[in-house]
């Protein structure tokens, strides 16, 4: 018997509904409103009423009308289909929408019910079986989508039968399971699975410690994060972060990317949309867009699907995970969606903690943030979800409870500088401020020492120290005048200004530029931090100055030709040449 | 706006604060219109049998017997091409003593366009102005304030860059706009022969405050009608979201909502976000471009309406007096037009690019060598030279009274590259400085 209600109340999206059964803590329901039903989701209960948030508008609704429980909590479709789909927050494919507006109450399949799949079986009957279990593959755009023992069903199986090599729904059964006690049950390609809850079905989730190539040298060559870690960037607006999670989305070294637009502009969405069924991926040859799946909730979208939106992708995720995938998820931006979480919890005029966010917020976000990782399968094959979230601090202040409450979340710190992107030095990451958690990791150092370099790290940490002597010689050549120090410090101050123009800085629209492979980047960081390690004789720091400006152009030009090409050589020996003018001593 | 004489009418009012009055009715529907006491309110909350309404001209002088009759819709708007040239108040009706405008109803506020519906905006938009076109072009489909103190020039600029942007339509949302600066922006665009193009929705600072929030619904709901039916390119003129959000704290604040921070709702991203988002490039041709003002004070750009703007726009544009050279000028640091990518380079001359950034770079320097002087230091000779250089450019180039082509603004950075400084010094990629870099 399902439950029914009516509506009792309306403050803007927050319904209240006197029911006449039982009820669970979000639960779904279908507010009817003439010929449309609006899917909303249960938020809080007291005695008959249940307080619901509609995910749409609730424009004329009356006092009066029905609601329909629908038994379950906000769950996703998986199955093969999903990649290059374009879905809105609560996983409706916004491609199969008719019309140019977006209408209340038009739900869409997110999957395609006739399309036919070429099924492989990867297991046999008599196969003792359980949640995740990889029972068969597809071929979807490129990759080979594992269907699995759907993640809802608990405790040990046998397969009774498995369907044969062949073209298949995702709606016919493919297998068939029993249980303990000898209960059957059909499996099919398409499983649900409720959005709140994590996909557990994995043997356990090491420290990870193996980089995640990003192609982005400020964060390979000074930061790196690692596959299945956890990164944010928090920043002003207009500092940059939503060109470093596009770029990153581009450029990554993923099986898949799931990008969640979190309440921002349609028009970045488009971006995607229109570009990346374009662009190359150089991995496979194939176009971005087979690997991309879109969640767009924009900020004109309904409010309380911005909230599920993040939960929708990491979970669609969490199912490409089990299949085995290294997975890149983006959000941009999570303040959004905990903003969401402040308009309802207004609404119900909850105890507000600061800044008028809801008392739990810091265990909402870290809860979600847990979720990304570094899994072991049960089969023993290994799959990550490394999740990097955008943060739009409100005064662009640091100190507020989103960027703060994430700060204890996630492990890598890319904090975006207004100073910075005022100065054009982008992406505006602050090379100081910023941190990688993952650089503690004694079999991450290992990794690095294996994979990239047995000298990357002291490398990267040079830099660093670079970095902060160089601010320091500015400040003091700003306090004591040009004339007021002595000209080592402008050396030392234009030293980590090479750093910062050629490894740092770097253009997100060029070409070239706009990417470094990570053998690119090693011979960069090593070209650079040698002729740092080199001394120069100057006599007036004017020259310094001049000097230097000349070596970061010509580096510059280098980081914008072919890798090795005949123009990047011809740079390479003009510098050399440069360098040969000053050096007085070189290093081995 | 007649009752009808079906209408159930009501006369018992339980509850009335400075912005709202509750009753006791039946079958209301959310978001629905009432006259109250012979003024237009809407509804907001209902519980039960209890209705709230906000009342858009303020409670004053209401009596708890006054006549309350629901109108069973939205605010709306009629549209057809019979708008054009003509002058609105926030409720739609007219104000220049014209009859009113028939055509198919629409309620305001409607739905948001699917984000596969739209067409990524390319198409620039040239204002003649340097400062705009070469450091922060504008494309159609964009939506972008300027950040600008009472004081600056910003309702001039304003109806420049409209009358020379080419739209079809201009929609002008005018939100507590003084009397004086609505006939300002009349005038102009009479005096320029476009007022057949113009639709006007005016609250002027002598209309109730809260009249306000439905202007920009108003205006974009025109914007929509002619960019989707009929394909035109429509410019949207919102002038001053400042106070428009300043309508939105005082109904949230007198409905006794938890503020945020500045005390503005805990909403006032999305609030903002659902009219700025309705800036859209169709694929069919037709477009909505907002440009918006959110006046700032005391220039502080953290405050919670300048912030949550610039988290929703794309872009903004800042004017600043440059007292060298005694004008007002498009400041190259704070402006920004996140959609100028789009077009530097495609809808522009190649070197487009690398030109603005290493001119801005130049400019940047001058800063740091003034504050060099200032504080009494030896300047150097590139310090000498880069003053010199900021000098023309924000002549030839920031300043607002510039009118040249993009290809006459690119040639001017070129000439004052050669002028002052080394081609290493200006650090261009070498295939444009090749091409570009004046000769003898
Ligand atoms: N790596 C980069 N290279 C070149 N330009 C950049 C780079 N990063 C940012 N920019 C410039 O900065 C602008 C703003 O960047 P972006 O849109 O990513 O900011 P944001 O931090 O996401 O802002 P918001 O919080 O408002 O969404 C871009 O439009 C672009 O002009
Ligand atoms: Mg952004």
């Amino acid at each position: 018997m399902t439950t029914n209600g009516i509506v009792a109340g309306i403050i803007a999206n927050l319904v209240i509904v006197e029911v006449d059964g039982p009820v669970s803590q979000n639960e779904i329901c279908y507010i009817k409103l003439g010929n449309t039903r609006l899917m909303a989701e249960v938020i809080k209960i007291i005695g008959k009423n249940a307080y619901v948030q509609v995910f749409e508008s609730t424009r004329n609704l009356k006092v009066g009308d029905t609601v329909e429980f629908a038994g379950h909590m906000l769950e996703v479709s998986l199955g093969p289909g999903i990649l290059s789909k374009n879905y809105d927050g609560l996983q409706n494919d916004l491609d199969k929408m008719k019309g140019v507006f977006l209408k209340r109450g038009d739900y869409t399949n997110p999957l395609e019910n006739d399309k036919k799949w070429g099924f492989q079986p990867l297991a046999k009957v008599g196969d003792m079986v359980e949640a995740g279990f990889w029972l068969g593959e597809v071929k979807e755009n490129w990759m080979a989508h594992k269907i699995m023992v759907p993640f809802k069903f608990t405790g040990k199986f046998t397969i009774k039968s498995l369907a044969p090599k062949g073209e298949y729904t995702i709606l016919d059964t493919i297998a068939v399971l029993n249980d303990s006690d000898g209960k059957e049950y059909n499996v099919s390609m398409m499983q649900k699975w409720p959005v709140k809850l994590a996909i557990k079905a994995f043997k356990h989730k090491p420290r990870p410690s193996k980089m995640m190539e990003t192609g982005i040298r400020c964060i390979d060559s000074l930061n790196p994060i690692v596959e299945g870690g956890t990164g944010f960037t928090p920043g002003p607006f207009g500092t940059g972060k939503t060109v470093l999670q596009h770029a990153l989305s581009k450029h990554a070294e993923a099986d898949m990317i799931v990008v969640a637009a979190c309440g921002e502009r349609a028009n970045e969405v488009v971006d995607i949309f229109t570009e990346f069924p374009l662009l190359d991926d150089p991995r496979t040859g194939r176009k971005l867009m087979e690997r991309t799946t879109i969640i767009a909730n924009t900020s004109n979208m309904p409010v309380a699907a911005r909230e599920a939106s993040v939960y929708t992708a990491m979970t669609i995720a969490e199912y490409y995970r089990s299949m085995g995938l290294k997975i890149l998820l983006l959000a941009d931006s999570t303040s959004r969606w905990a903003q969401a979480l402040r308009e309802m919890s207004n609404r119900m005029e909850e105890l507000p903690g600061p800044d008028a966010y809801p008392m739990d917020l810091p265990a909402i976000i870290s809860n979600f943030y847990s979720r990304a990782g570094f899994v072991q399968l049960n089969n023993g094959k290994t799959g990550s979800i490394t999740f990097i979230g955008a943060v739009s601090p409100a005064g662009g202040n640091l100190k507020e409870p989103v960027t703060e409450s994430t700060k204890k979340a996630a492990r890598c710190f890319y904090a975006l500088s207004q100073q910075r992107a005022d100065s054009k030095r982008y992406p505006a990451v602050d090379p100081i401020d910023s941190y990688s958690k993952y650089l503690e990791y004694d079999e991450f150092k290992e990794y690095l020492f294996q994979n990239i370099s047995p000298d990357w790290l002291e490398k990267l940490l040079y830099a660093k120290n670079l970095l902060i002597r160089g601010k320091e010689a500015y400040e003091q050549i700003n306090i004591l005048g040009d004339d007021g120090v002595p000209i080592d410090y402008h050396l030392r101050y234009w030293k980590s200004e090479v750093f910062d123009f050629v490894i740092l800085q770097q253009d997100a629209f060029d070409e070239i530029d706009s990417s470094t492979p990570i053998k690119r980047q090693k011979y960069m960081m090593d070209k650079v931090i040698n002729l740092i390690k080199d001394s120069y004789e100057f006599e007036t720091f004017d020259d310094v100055n001049k000097y230097f400006r000349r070596v970061i152009n010509l580096l510059k030009q280098m980081n914008y030709s072919e890798f090795e090409s005949a123009d990047f050589k011809k740079f390479e020996v003009e510098l050399e040449q440069i360098l040969n003018e000053r050096r007085v001593a070189q290093l081995a | 706006m007649e009752t009808q004489a079906f209408q159930k009418i009501y006369t018992k009012i339980n509850q009335i604060t400075k912005a709202t009055c509750s009753l006791s009715a039946k079958g209301v529907g959310y978001d629905e219109l009432a006259i109250i006491h012979g003024r237009l309110a809407q509804v907001v909350k209902i519980i039960g049998d209890n209705v709230t309404l906000q009342v858009f001209s303020g409670t004053e002088g209401i009596p708890t017997n006054a006549e309350v009759v629901f109108l069973g819709k939205a605010p709306s708007l009629k549209v057809s091409d019979d708008l054009a040239g003509r002058f609105f108040n926030a409720f739609g009706e007219p104000i220049d003593g014209g009859p009113a405008v028939e055509g198919e109803e629409i309620e305001i506020g409607g739905p948001s366009v699917n984000p596969v519906q739209r067409m990524k905006p390319s198409n620039m938009i040239f204002t003649g102005i340097a400062g705009i076109d070469m450091n922060n072009s504008l494309v159609t489909g964009q939506k972008i304030p300027f950040f600008a103190d009472p004081d600056q020039p910003y309702n001039q600029v304003m109806a420049i860059v409209a009358l020379r942007a080419k739209a079809d339509k201009i929609i002008l949302g005018g939100m507590g706009l003084t009397n004086d600066d609505y006939l300002f922006y009349k005038n102009v665009f009479d005096n320029a022969g476009a007022l057949d193009r113009i639709i006007s929705f005016v609250n002027t600072t002598d209309d109730p405050p809260v009249e306000r929030l439905l202007i920009p619904d108003m205006a974009l709901t025109a914007a929509e009608y002619f960019a989707v039916q009929k394909n035109e390119t429509v410019l949207v003129l919102l002038t001053d979201m400042t106070l428009y959000a300043d309508a939105l704290s005082i109904v949230s604040n007198r409905m006794d909502q938890i503020p945020s921070k500045d005390s503005m709702p805990g909403s006032l991203y999305s609030d903002l976000a659902k009219i700025y988002e309705k800036a859209v490039q169709f694929p069919s041709g037709g477009s909505i471009t907002i440009i918006a003002v959110t006046t700032l004070s005391g220039g502080d750009i953290t405050h919670a309406i300048p912030d949550n703007t610039g988290y929703i726009t794309e872009g903004q544009l800042f004017l600043r007096r440059d007292t060298e050279i005694a004008k007002v000028i498009v400041d190259p640091f704070r402006s920004l037009s996140r959609l100028k990518q789009n077009v530097i380079g495609k809808d522009t001359r190649a070197d487009h690019g690398q030109v603005m950034n290493a001119a801005i770079k130049l400019y940047a320097e001058a800063a740091n060598a003034k504050t060099k002087l200032e504080n009494g230091f030896d300047l150097t000779d590139f310090d000498e030279r880069s003053l010199d250089y900021a000098k023309e450019y924000s002549h030839d180039l920031l300043a607002i009274d510039v009118n040249i082509s993009g290809e006459e603004m690119l040639d001017t950075a070129w000439n004052l590259f050669k002028k002052y400084f080394t081609q290493a010094e200006v650090g261009i990629k070498k295939e444009f400085s090749d091409k570009y870099w004046p000769k003898d």
